[in-house]
């Protein structure tokens, strides 16, 4: 449980970071909060030859709001977002936090992190497809924005080449009821099954829902349950029956934490649980 | 006896311990060994070109020999010879994690490194991974009285298949060694080999062919034991053998992902119990067979844990007519071992499941159940014709009725009934578990101790025993301090030091403060009245009239006559005018306490837990052990065994297991699969220590309580899940994990299909 070797290399803006991912490759990887990384190093199943140490970089551990929307940096730690004051608008996040890791993990860890991780039951991905929040890269030929909806590829695979970092999430608009829950045998652990949602309601009427589930797939798995949802009373059948709909439309696997149908009765309690508290939020 | 505080306390919070690891020696190199990817295979060649000059490598044909680490404890006069574990595995190997070559470089990190460059050929053979296709190392049966009749005269049988899962001790700190060398005489020094160093150092020795002389265990702290750490693995020949043979310091530090697939693994079993019971429910006879899964060899527990499990079964309950019968299966996986409660974690769940289903069926209830089968104080000692560990079960007095009543009536006072009639109330999938449970301690068949005062008056105890985190320091510093009339601040214990304990056997299965806490208050008697004798003289009194107080020894009526203990013991040094010329100098006894039988503790566990029926998780809302310990020396450390029996009791109930895929690849290798319970997840612990029962066979009349805060956490939250899950059958399997418990609530009021 010691990481192969590698280089180290400290940036000390933005610009430095983005020149040395240019010079260091393909096997170089930024250390933005070393959360997921450094274990994974250590038991050898990442094996980056260099390191860009990006955790002194200045000015990305902000929480903004403006007539873009909610901006946050991607150095921003999850404790630091999980205590944030946020527009109502986007409450979903901080109240999300404290499913990510631990105390300790979420005082180190950063939100850039986490999406440039790529785990498909992180609770920043979820939240990022959920509310189609775009990523916001810089590399060497500027800076760009990929929809979250397009940035997830699989296990730890994303959209951004090797030579772009992400510096911040824009989150563009309001989801005034979005909820995310999820379970796990252990309090802090990665869900076996989590669920993002978010409704609109009007006149006692779902109107528009939008439903991410993490655990059942090798990405945040955005599940279309309209059919059970809008045009219906904003009740608990309703959510129920959406619960029901989303396990009917996916194939989670077998692991050692859960059977694929056990992740499928997951899914539609925590699909329902999810809408509940969306609708009473 | 008031509160001490732990000896062990000031180093250990201050950081100032010393645990394997944190041994440091000029010129050491570092051991990192290559171990088997595949579970089972012929193993044709190792290629090490790709390593670089600065680095060697060991393998199989580079040892003296056929080495096998022989067994420690021997069972049923079986022979497993056959089936012991090379050191390294020189033509087959049979488990992912098997030693194969050491590699040895300056640092950790390019051991690892050049580790990974060792090639290992290997042809991939079968793996057997179900114990009902391995192979079968030792079946044996014990048992008494006449089964047949039992079971064809009953009123109601009550049989149930019961499995528990594979799991282990996962002590905070893992194996460690550094061994360092003399290099003139290859005489060693060896740091992190704490349990049993007397045994170990004489296996070792053996292996090397020296006297054991030439080798010395030194005290060290550790970071938890469980049964697991500290035996004789391949690692404890290798390091001392490479330190020998080159003449250099060696160490080695396992690390997490090795200890998952290295150390013992314990507890995985199938049972098929059965119990007859005539129509009042008591007992008539019971039966059980039971599949063992040994892994892939016999380890140094040999096969005790299968003999511990048939000989611990019948439990505190009065059994006319017993018998259980084992098979020792071998498979493609990590052998295994002891853990703390061996055999009574996995047989009280699976008894106590049954008297459950039984109570159901009879309709009793579950602790009325228990009260008509439980032998009474009339009933104590009570031999049962069959013996474990080499020594027969006499089960010493007790009240095992009393301390169920007195558990329940705390339970009642705790507000656990009610709570769980209030949950239920609520519509809330709420349970009660109850669990009995008898536990064995203080086997024999004898602990030394030294005891010495020092001419400062300070006191030396040399046990025997090992510190494993236990607070065995603090309880024998007690125990001499009290028998020497001095305060436990000047008493230092130092444990398992083979040098200055040479006779010591070891702290495991329950014995420090029964058996070495037996030595120590023997010989400390001796030093007092050897002191004593000194004073007398140098006071010119009769021994009789002498009064031993808080460090003083003075004369009964008048307290200006006194000399301190230290003024004693510089009374006993050479030359001084109060030694006799026949008398050997110093204030010191050395005595040897030994047992006949072991002693037998006992308990009861309550737990209340809620289901949630949806997601299928357990929350254990309460928790209680009753547990009767004769005599508690130190009642804060009894408290926080129980406590720490627990978590780890919750860790086997609910959620720890070694699961392995069809091919043998182990699939929990980190903390991310093996799922030991956290601060959030173990339950505070309501304890209830009782002291009605001393036990006669050792002085200080005391039982041992190192694991009956373990025994019975599956048995007792399997009780809670089954009630609370209202299902007729058992819960079938441990660990209940969220899945499993979720189909459990699926079954909930379906028919008895068992």
């Amino acid at each position: 449980m010691k990481p192969a070797a590698f280089t180290y290399h400290r940036a000390h803006d933005v610009r430095e970071a983005v020149e040395l991912l240019t010079e260091l490759g393909d096997e170089a990887k930024i250390l933005a909060g070393g959360q997921s990384l450094a274990p994974m190093m250590n038991f050898r199943l990442a094996r980056p030859s260099a390191l860009v140490d990006i955790t002194r970089v200045p000015g990305l551990d902000y929480l903004r709001h403006d007539a873009d929307g909610l901006r946050i940096g991607a150095l921003t730690t999850h404790r630091a977002v999980e205590t944030a004051g946020v527009p109502d608008g986007f409450r979903v996040l901080p109240r999300a936090a404290r499913w990510v890791g631990h105390y300790p993990i979420r005082c180190r860890g950063t939100f850039g992190g986490s999406i440039a991780h790529g785990d498909p039951t992180s609770e920043w991905c979820l939240l990022a497809v959920l509310l189609e929040a775009g990523i916001v890269l810089r590399g060497p030929r500027g800076r760009r924005e990929v929809p979250a909806t397009e940035f997830f590829h699989g296990f730890f695979a994303t959209a951004a080449e090797p030579d772009e970092m992400i510096v911040e999430i824009r989150f563009p608009g309001a989801a005034p009821r979005a909820a995310l829950t999820e379970f796990a045998q252990r309090q802090g652990d990665f869900a076996v099954v989590a669920a993002a949602v978010s409704l609109t309601i009007e006149d006692g009427v779902c109107s528009a829902a939008r439903l991410v589930l993490g655990g059942v797939d090798p990405q945040p798995a955005v599940v279309d349950a309209d059919q059970a949802l809008v045009g219906r009373s904003a009740n608990e059948t309703t959510w129920r029956a959406a619960g029901e709909l989303a396990a009917e439309s996916i194939d989670p696997p077998s692991d050692g934490h859960g059977s694929g149908a056990y992740r499928k009765r997951l899914a539609a309690t925590l699909v329902s649980r999810a809408f509940t508290e969306a609708a009473t939020s | 006896m008031t509160t001490v505080v732990r000896k062990e306390d000031p180093r250990l919070l201050r950081g100032v311990g010393r645990f394997g690891d944190d041994q440091q020696r000029r010129g050491q190199l570092h051991a990192r060994i290559v171990r088997s990817p595949l579970a089972h295979g012929e193993l044709r060649s190792i290629d090490t070109s790709a390593l670089d000059g600065g680095v060697q490598v060991v393998t199989a044909a580079d040892l003296p020999g056929d080495l096998r680490i022989p067994v420690r404890l021997s069972v049923q006069g079986i022979d497993l010879n056959e089936y012991l574990q090379p050191v390294l595995a020189a033509d087959v190997v049979r488990y992912v994690g098997e030693p194969v070559a050491v590699v040895l470089a300056d640092d950790p990190y390019l051991a690892e490194d050049a580790a990974e460059l060792v090639e290992l050929d290997i042809a991939e053979l079968p793996a057997a991974v179900d114990p009902g296709t391995g192979r079968t190392a030792a079946e044996f049966e014990l048992g008494f009285g006449d089964t047949g009749e039992a079971f064809a005269g009953a009123a109601h049988v009550v049989e149930l298949d019961f499995e528990v899962g594979r799991h282990s001790a996962v002590p905070m700190e893992p194996r460690a060694l550094l061994v360092d060398v003399d290099p003139a005489s290859g005489a060693l020094d060896i740091f992190g080999m704490t349990k049993v160093p007397v045994f170990n150092r004489a296996v070792l020795a053996s292996m090397l062919d020296v006297d054991e002389n030439l080798i010395h265990v030194h005290a060290s702290d550790a970071g938890g034991g469980f049964g697991v750490r500290g035996e004789f693995y391949p690692e404890d020949f290798l390091v001392p053998w490479l330190a020998f043979t080159l003449r250099r310091p060696v160490k080695w530090t396992e690390d997490r992902s090795e200890h998952l697939v290295a150390v013992n693994h314990s507890r995985q079993q199938r049972h098929r119990i059965a119990a007859a019971f005539d129509v009042d429910g008591s007992l008539l006879g019971m039966r059980d067979d039971v599949l063992h899964d040994n892994g892939a060899y016999c380890r140094t527990h040999g096969i005790i844990v299968p003999e511990l499990t048939l000989a611990m079964l019948p439990g505190p309950y009065r059994v006319p007519a017993y018998r259980g019968r084992i098979t020792v299966a071998l498979t493609n996986k990590t052998p295994c071992g002891t853990y703390r409660a061996p055999g009574r974690f996995e047989g009280t769940v699976v008894r106590e499941q049954v008297l459950d289903v039984a109570a159901d069926r009879i309709g009793i209830d579950r602790v009325e159940l228990r009260r008509r089968n439980l032998l009474t104080p009339g009933e104590l000692p009570h031999t049962r014709a069959m013996s474990t560990l080499g020594t027969d079960v006499v089960l010493d007095p007790g009240d095992y009725p009393g301390l169920l009543e007195s558990t329940m009536a705390e339970a009642k006072r705790l507000g656990y009934l009610s709570e769980v009639d209030t949950l239920r109330a609520k519509g809330r999938l709420a349970g009660l578990g109850v669990a009995m449970f008898l536990e064995k301690s203080g086997l024999g068949p004898q602990e030394t101790a030294d005891v010495s005062v020092s001419a400062t008056g300070a006191v030396h105890v040399h046990s025997g025993g090992t510190s494993l985190g236990q607070g065995i320091e603090t309880v024998l510093g007690q125990l001499a301090s009290e028998a020497l009339g001095v305060d436990p601040s000047v008493v230092t214990v130092i444990a398992g030091d083979t040098e200055l304990q040479p006779f010591g056997a070891g702290s495991w299965a329950s014995r420090s403060t029964v058996v070495g806490g037996g030595a120590v208050h023997v010989s400390a008697l001796a030093v007092r009245e050897r002191a004593v004798q000194i004073a007398a003289r140098m006071l010119e009194a009769a021994e009789d009239d002498l009064v031993v107080r808080d460090g003083t020894i003075a004369v009964h009526g008048a307290p200006g006559q006194r000399v301190t203990l230290a003024e004693v013991a510089r009374a006993c040094q050479p030359a001084s005018p109060f030694l006799l010329a026949d008398e050997p100098a110093g204030l010191a006894a050395r005595r040897r306490f030994e047992v006949e039988h072991m002693t037998y503790p006992y308990g009861a566990h309550v737990a209340v837990v809620e289901l949630d029926e949806q997601t299928g998780e357990v929350r254990i809302l309460r928790y209680l052990v009753g547990y009767e310990v004769g005599r508690a020396i130190n009642r804060t450390l009894v408290a926080g065994q129980l406590m720490g029996g627990v978590a780890q009791g919750v860790g086997g109930a609910l959620f720890e297991e070694f699961r392995y895929d069809e091919a043998g690849q182990p699939q929990a290798i980190t903390f991310m699969d093996y799922l030991l319970p956290t601060a959030a997840e173990v339950p505070g612990v309501n304890v209830l220590i009782s002291e009605n029962a001393p036990s006669p066979g050792n002085p200080l009349g005391v039982k041992g309580a190192g694991e009956g805060g373990l025994t019975a956490v599956g048995a007792a939250l399997a009780s809670a899940v089954r009630d609370a899950a209202g299902i007729t059958g058992s819960v079938e399997r441990l660990p209940m994990t969220a899945d499993r418990v979720h189909r459990l609530c699926d079954m909930r009021g379906e028919t008895e299909t068992t």
